[in-house]
């Protein structure tokens, strides 16, 4: 076992940690911060997608003595005093969720394009979003409200 | 997964000695492949040295060349204007947006997957891989299928692309894993013409009869009438030998349009 530390929507945390652990796994297990899923556990669905540094990485193929010292946000990180992030926000507006077990991973890889695309088009959000799986095959709706959320909600 | 010790070096020298005195270690850049691999107990280390602060991501432009260090991520090559385009659509093209965020050039080209993009790129631009040890051509880095010239305990530290005059490259993405069902990479440079062929073998590799053809003439039209035999090539759920062998002559011709 070691001890890892990071920070965590914005507040410091460490844990013991084997160094197999996941960063997902520290998350929900360790932190019991369950918003962030695990779906394929394989790397390509997205569920677990979290900012590292700023980043978008998905938090399953990442071990947590990876994110030592890192400044990680995950979906509970978003909201400030009850208020909406504004892409969640969005993504309520335009039904951009049905059985929502993508959504968290949606929102942070979202989050993430729009941060690197401010003004994205709509094949520059399908392409941007591929590391995105939802089973529900609701897309149509998540790329219309990720336009809503970059055109400033 | 089985469990590991797990180090952070804080140079290559670091590691290599972090390596050395393992039992069984492996060296990790940014695990897009490595953790997947551990997952399904392909690999079972006794020991992971991470290079992530071992201070080895950056572009240096050096006029006639780019030198792109072994951790730099994908989506660092693909925002870098010091990178030729060429090599920028490589890297861009490369896995989603997460795993460019965290998979580097450094691991791609240690773990010589026969179907990833960066082999091409190397092969295709005469690229140098420098070591702890050495300095490698691409030509005699690649082997076969995983394979690499590295020895035991050797860590890749950079990969040195020489400016082409025309480059580009074109793959036909799976669509469920953006892995290369082929690639093809095509530069005209001062030494002359280098075509390099992915997701097609066991390995990326040379196509010297692309290249003669497109030497005397550099257009696409010049691969008409060429065919690649079908024996050896790879066959899977996917694609049949002979899907692939056409889809060389195809990516061929589409990577020759986009260099122009």
């Amino acid at each position: 076992m070691a001890t890892v530390s990071m920070t965590v929507n914005g507040q410091a945390v460490s844990g013991d940690v084997e160094g197999r652990t996941l960063l997902v796994q520290f998350l929900r297990e360790n932190l019991n911060l369950t918003g962030t899923h695990v779906g394929c556990d394989t790397s390509q669905c997205g569920a677990c997608v979290v900012h590292v540094n700023g980043d978008s990485m998905k938090s399953c193929t990442m071990l947590a003595l990876e994110a030592e010292g890192a400044d990680v946000t995950t979906i509970e990180g978003l909201a400030k005093g009850g208020e909406l992030h504004p892409m969640q926000q969005a993504f309520k507006d335009n039904h951009g969720l049905q059985c929502g077990f993508c959504t968290p991973g949606m929102v942070m890889s979202a989050i993430d394009l729009v941060a690197k695309n401010p003004n994205p088009d709509e094949a520059t959000i399908r392409e941007q979003l591929e590391g995105n799986i939802c089973r529900c095959t609701g897309y149509h709706n998540i790329v219309k409200a990720v336009q809503q959320a970059a055109q400033g909600g | 997964m089985y469990d590991f010790n797990f180090h952070s070096a804080s140079s290559v020298d670091d590691a290599a000695s972090k390596l050395a005195a393992a039992k069984d270690g492996t060296v990790m850049a940014g695990g897009q492949t490595l953790i997947p691999v551990l997952k399904q107990r392909l690999a079972s280390p006794s020991d992971v040295v991470s290079l992530a602060g071992a201070g080895l991501s950056g572009i240096t432009n050096n006029g006639d060349s780019v030198t792109i260090g072994a951790t730099t991520t994908h989506a660092a090559v693909a925002a870098s204007g010091d990178v030729p385009a060429a090599l920028r659509s490589v890297a861009e093209g490369i896995g989603d947006a997460q795993v460019r965020n965290r998979g580097t050039i450094g691991g791609s080209i240690a773990n010589n997957d026969p179907a990833a993009d960066y082999p091409a790129a190397l092969l295709g631009l005469g690229a140098t891989v420098t070591t702890n040890q050495r300095d490698i051509a691409a030509d005699d880095f690649f082997i076969g299928l995983f394979e690499t010239a590295l020895n035991d305990g050797e860590i890749v530290k950079s990969v040195t692309f020489p400016n082409a005059t025309k480059a580009a490259y074109a793959k036909f993405p799976n669509p469920a894993s953006r892995y290369a069902m082929v690639g093809v990479f095509v530069a005209q440079a001062a030494d002359g013409v280098r075509v390099a062929v992915t997701g097609a073998t066991d390995c990326a590799h040379r196509g010297p009869r692309l290249e003669a053809a497109l030497s005397a003439n550099w257009s696409a039209s010049a691969l008409d009438g060429i065919t690649i035999p079908p024996e050896n090539l790879n066959s899977d759920i996917h694609g049949s030998a002979e899907y692939r062998a056409n889809l060389v002559i195809v990516m061929a011709k589409r990577a020759v349009e986009a260099a122009g």
